[in-house]
């Protein structure tokens, strides 16, 4: 297949002469103990078609059973996004023939989704401009079988087409999908590779919050796909949109909506029309590529699952749910920010450094707020980054980081001993305490230890010793610098500073 | 006494094994014995599995040995439509498609008949994927008529039936989706029925249509019919669409027999014009009789019923076309073109070409069209609208009366090859058994003599409402006790004996 590309549009100069839209659908593969319509365990990396059974595997004459667990999870995912719940529902067949789908059909909801017309606040974060909140609504929410996985052995594509020979594994065959799906997202201009960014962490982490899934985008847990279209600023009409399918990591979201935008751009710069298609998202360039066009689209024949019955969720169980749903991120972020008593900058600050969870767990370990994001913002941040990982990457817990922060309030550490433990820590030689042992770092707290080091440094300072004795406090610093010196660093420059100043008085 | 053993029924054959009047082995083998003999000509059955069937007699002669309780059909052997799977024996659903396929699991109703003491004695003939009304559509050829060899045992459950009016087995278990197991029965001269929707597991009956397809009994009379019906049903949570009620009391109510002061309604829409004469002077017959045990017969319309069976053919082949998407070469069954050079979308395509038969292709791209964006409204769509209200007309009739008769069939017996080549004549053999799937209500065919212009069977339907099943029972045995009074011997006693020189001769004179 093969595709005249234009050059692609410089991204500045497309979102100046046109208003991106975006959506985006996300499949969310619930964590339920078992699968959707039978008894297998939904497990990932288990050996191939060993979760398996004759319902998930499609035999002749088995029949599916819901999960309720899974019936109540997309409930609480659609409460949290503020959706209407259907009182009566039904599934669907989605009809088409693929080997990773062992009936040749899926069953899905069409016409009858459970939860529908919610919209979730994200708060868009870019360089060099203030936080932006943009309410994305959600059009529905709706529950579904995966399918099998393959995998194309031979042939350059990784695709079925050229490959050498095909293998299925089915173990993911009937693990309970929810697909969320939102309406066109307009006005995020510039923006938008980071507003579809925005929304997927922040779905992610409500979704995390509610406990209905592990959303591990690297096992395919939370997947994307993601629509673009354009219209020229100032028009209301929206172009031919774009569905760019399987993006799976936060920051294959932003990029694949940039390059859609700078693409589509360069296809309407060039007087031709943007084909509505589905595309592939290339991981290592960062580009989309053409896959199904709309003319070739598949006609599912959809119509009710007739082996199963309808769902008639019970609405108090519904408000019973509703009112048992956990603290959500953003409520929870708004207690924290008011906890924490920080401006809108320094909570966007944590929030960006991936540090809200970190600064919130140790906080609960016992440090102050300041402290906690102090550690991590500051020293921390420094080492992640030199690293090229994330905070939570760090191999140190919020804990151990608590526990630092307590020996400083102590007076067991300072600033500088307490980097000299993370060191320790981060390489791996035990707990802070042990640490603290090993490498031998706890403050001199012994005043006739310190008293020889004070009077030796009076002794070999005496013109600074008759400054201080004459009232010039200020030059007590040499003092302490010598005492910190003598000390190997390990003495508390404040008790130092009043041993000093008793024996000169 | 083992000469006589297939002539006995299931209620006596199960009394005479807890007796240990005679062992489950030697009723095993007799039936085994009667297929070796006969099974050449009646060609009831796909597969014969004499090592299943003795293994579960045996194990049912050790328990009797050991003292412990007894299922109730302990020793009373059963033919199995091919159309459940069975974890011992093939299961072919009458297709090339899966030839020789051996299910890893075990449907429902096979593994509680198993429970009940029943003895597998094979897996018998049938419409492929349970689609006609003959056999013919068996991939492996059609099943006869032991009334006349020549003729079609009615289907889809027609090896079923011919195995049962053949005295192959004393019970058969079919399914019936448009009628399959009311008609063959009929045109048998036996009983069968189709319980209310829901009221017997469909899990690991392979799918025709969905909503429709529902296991049930074949048996030569009322009694053995019920006993079968109350072996084989009942709550499954496997089958989401499995009713959570007790089984209606289907064995007292054949053995209660009594019709008095029962409101019977006749179907006006289900009779006159298309009939065959001989079918509806019997019919007629046996509504005089029901009015002279007691029973009150009034007249009822159920003006929906002529836009059954069109609704019929587009809900059916609708789900068909969806439900056997998964023959497809990829995992089991039939794998035609897989020569290492084609694409899987090839050989998915070149094995369903092979595998699957005229009448089971017909269906298909009836039901994939009628699915069709742009055409679901005005098929699958108006068909469901359809069948609404056909369920209002079951409704509002059941205010009237408290089961519904017609005959079961517009004719006999039709011949082998006659409808082969005219899909609408062949649909039409379930004109008067569709309704009662379209509402999922209750419904069976009982024999009420033999045709005067063919004689050939016929069969009088009664339908009871959902749930209702006991009625129809009722009603049957009540019937059936009248007529056999009335001849002075069953039915099937006029039916030609078939080791005999003279059904080979009735037989090659027909051909």
């Amino acid at each position: 297949m093969t595709e005249t590309t234009p050059r692609l549009a410089g991204f500045t100069d497309a979102v100046a002469r046109y208003d991106p839209v975006i959506g985006l659908e996300t499949h969310v593969e619930l964590g339920t103990r078992s699968k959707m319509f039978c008894g297998c365990p939904a497990v990932f990396g288990a050996a191939p078609n060993t979760q398996v059974c004759p319902v998930c595997l499609g035999l002749p004459g088995s029949l599916p059973v819901t999960n309720a667990a899974a019936i109540e999870y997309t409930i609480r995912i659609g409460l949290a996004l503020n959706c209407s719940i259907a009182r009566w529902c039904r599934f669907a067949r989605k009809n088409y023939f693929y080997p990773d789908m062992p009936k040749n059909f899926q069953i899905s909801q069409y016409d009858e989704p459970l939860c529908t017309d919610g919209w979730l606040d994200v708060t868009v974060h870019a360089e060099d401009a203030p936080p932006r909140q943009v309410r994305v609504e959600i059009e529905r929410v709706h529950l579904e079988e995966d399918t099998g996985k393959s995998q194309h052995v031979g042939g350059s594509t990784g695709r079925i087409h050229g490959a050498e020979y095909s293998l299925v594994d089915y173990n993911r065959a009937g693990i309970p999908l929810v697909e969320i799906v939102t309406k066109p997202v307009a006005g995020t201009g510039e923006l938008a590779p980071e507003a579809a960014r925005a929304y997927v962490t922040e779905l992610r982490d409500l979704l995390r919050a509610l406990g209905v899934s592990g959303v591990r985008m690297e096992r395919g847990e939370l997947r994307c796909d993601v629509n673009v279209s354009l219209s020229p600023k100032g028009s209301d009409r929206w172009g031919l949109r774009t569905e760019t399918k399987n993006v799976n990591s936060l920051r294959s979201v932003e990029r694949a909506v940039r390059y859609e935008i700078e693409r589509q751009t360069a296809v309407l710069d060039a007087g031709q029309r943007v084909t509505q298609e589905t595309r592939h998202f290339q991981e290592a360039s960062g580009t989309t590529t053409a896959g199904r066009s709309k003319e070739e689209a598949q006609d599912y024949r959809y119509f009710p699952e007739p082996d199963l019955v309808p769902i008639a969720p019970a609405p108090e169980w519904v408000e019973r749910l509703r009112a048992s749903l956990p603290e959500l991120p953003s409520a929870r972020r708004a207690r924290l920010q008011a906890q924490w008593q920080l401006s809108d900058l320094d909570m966007a600050a944590l929030a960006n450094a991936g540090a809200l969870d970190l600064v919130a767990e140790t906080v609960a370990a016992g440090a102050t707020p300041a402290d906690a994001r102090k550690w991590w913002l500051g020293e921390l941040r420094q080492r992640a980054n030199t690293a090229g990982i994330e905070l939570a990457e760090l191999a140190v817990t919020p804990a151990q980081v608590a526990r630092v922060s307590a020996l400083v309030a102590s007076g067991a550490l300072n600033d500088k001993l307490a980097r000299q433990v993370l060191d320790g820590v981060l390489a791996g030689e035990g707990s802070p305490d042990e640490v603290v042992a090993a490498r031998g770092l706890a403050v001199v707290s012994d005043d006739a230890a310190l008293l020889a080091a004070v009077d030796q440094a009076i002794a070999d300072n005496p013109d600074v010793a008759g400054k201080i004795r004459s009232g010039k406090i200020a030059a007590v610093g040499v003092l302490v610098g010598a005492v910190i010196k003598a000390t190997r660093g390990q003495a508390d420059a404040a008790r130092v500073r009043e041993l000093i100043l008793e024996r000169l008085s | 006494m083992t000469a006589d053993l297939t002539s006995l029924t299931a209620a006596e054959l199960a009394a005479a094994v807890a007796a240990g009047e005679v062992s489950a082995t030697e009723v095993a083998r007799a039936h085994l014995d009667k297929i070796a003999a006969v099974d050449g000509r009646v060609r009831a059955f796909l597969h014969v599995s004499a090592d299943v069937a003795l293994a579960a007699a045996r194990a049912v002669d050790a328990r009797r040995a050991a003292g412990e309780p007894l299922g109730p059909l302990a020793g009373v052997p059963v033919a199995v439509k091919d159309v459940y799977t069975t974890a011992d024996m093939p299961t072919t659903c009458g297709s090339r498609i899966l030839d020789g396929w051996l299910p890893p699991y075990e449907s429902t109703v096979t593994r509680r008949l198993r429970g009940a003491g029943a003895i597998p004695l094979g897996k018998t003939n049938m419409d492929e994927f349970a689609m006609g009304s003959s056999t013919e559509n068996s991939a492996f050829g059609p099943s006869r008529n032991p009334w006349d060899l020549a003729r079609v045992p009615g289907g889809s459950s027609g090896g079923s039936s011919a195995a049962v009016a053949a005295f192959e087995a004393p019970l058969a278990i079919g399914t019936d989706t448009g009628g399959s197991i009311r008609q063959p029965a009929a045109v048998c001269g036996i009983v069968g029925a189709k319980p209310t929707y829901g009221g017997s597991s469909r899990y690991g009956v392979v799918a025709f249509a969905s909503s429709l397809d529902t296991p049930g009994p074949l048996a030569r009379t009322v009694l053995d019919a019920a006993l079968l019906h109350e072996a084989m049903s009942g709550h499954d949570p496997c089958d989401s669409t499995s009713i959570d009620a007790p089984v209606p009391p289907v064995v007292a109510a054949a053995r209660q027999a009594d019709v008095a002061g029962l409101r019977v309604g006749v179907v006006t829409e289900l009779g006159g014009e298309g009939y065959q004469p001989g079918v509806l002077s019997r019919f007629g017959e046996a509504v005089e009789l029901l009015e002279s045990l007691g029973a009150k017969v009034v007249e009822v319309s159920c003006p929906h019923f002529a836009y059954a069976l069109p609704a019929y053919y587009l809900i059916a082949p609708s789900e068909c076309s969806s439900n056997l998407a998964r023959f497809d070469g990829m995992r089991y069954g039939l794998r035609a073109g897989d020569d290492g050079t084609r694409s899987a979308e090839e050989v998915m395509s070149l094995t369903r070409g092979e595998g699957f038969g005229a009448e089971v292709k017909r269906r298909i791209m009836l039901g994939t069209y009628a699915l069709s964006s742009g055409y679901y409204d005005a098929y699958y769509g108006k068909a469901q609208q359809v069948r609404t209200l056909v369920i209002h007309d079951f409704e509002a009739a059941f205010e009237q009366a408290d089961v519904l008769v017609s005959p079961a069939t517009p004719t006999t017996a039709f011949r082998i090859g006659e409808r082969a080549d005219d899909p609408m004549a062949m649909y039409l053999a379930d004109l008067c058994t569709i309704p009662s799937n379209l509402a999922g209500n209750a419904a069976l065919s009982v024999p009420c003599g033999l045709a005067p212009d063919d004689g050939l069977p016929v069969g009088l339907q009664v339908m009871a409402p959902v749930l209702g099943d006991d009625r129809m029972y009722r009603v049957a045995a009540a019937v059936e006790a009248a007529l056999v009074t009335r001849w002075g011997h069953p039915l099937l006693a006029q039916a030609p004996e078939l080791t005999s020189a003279a059904a080979e001769a009735r037989s090659a004179s027909d051909d």
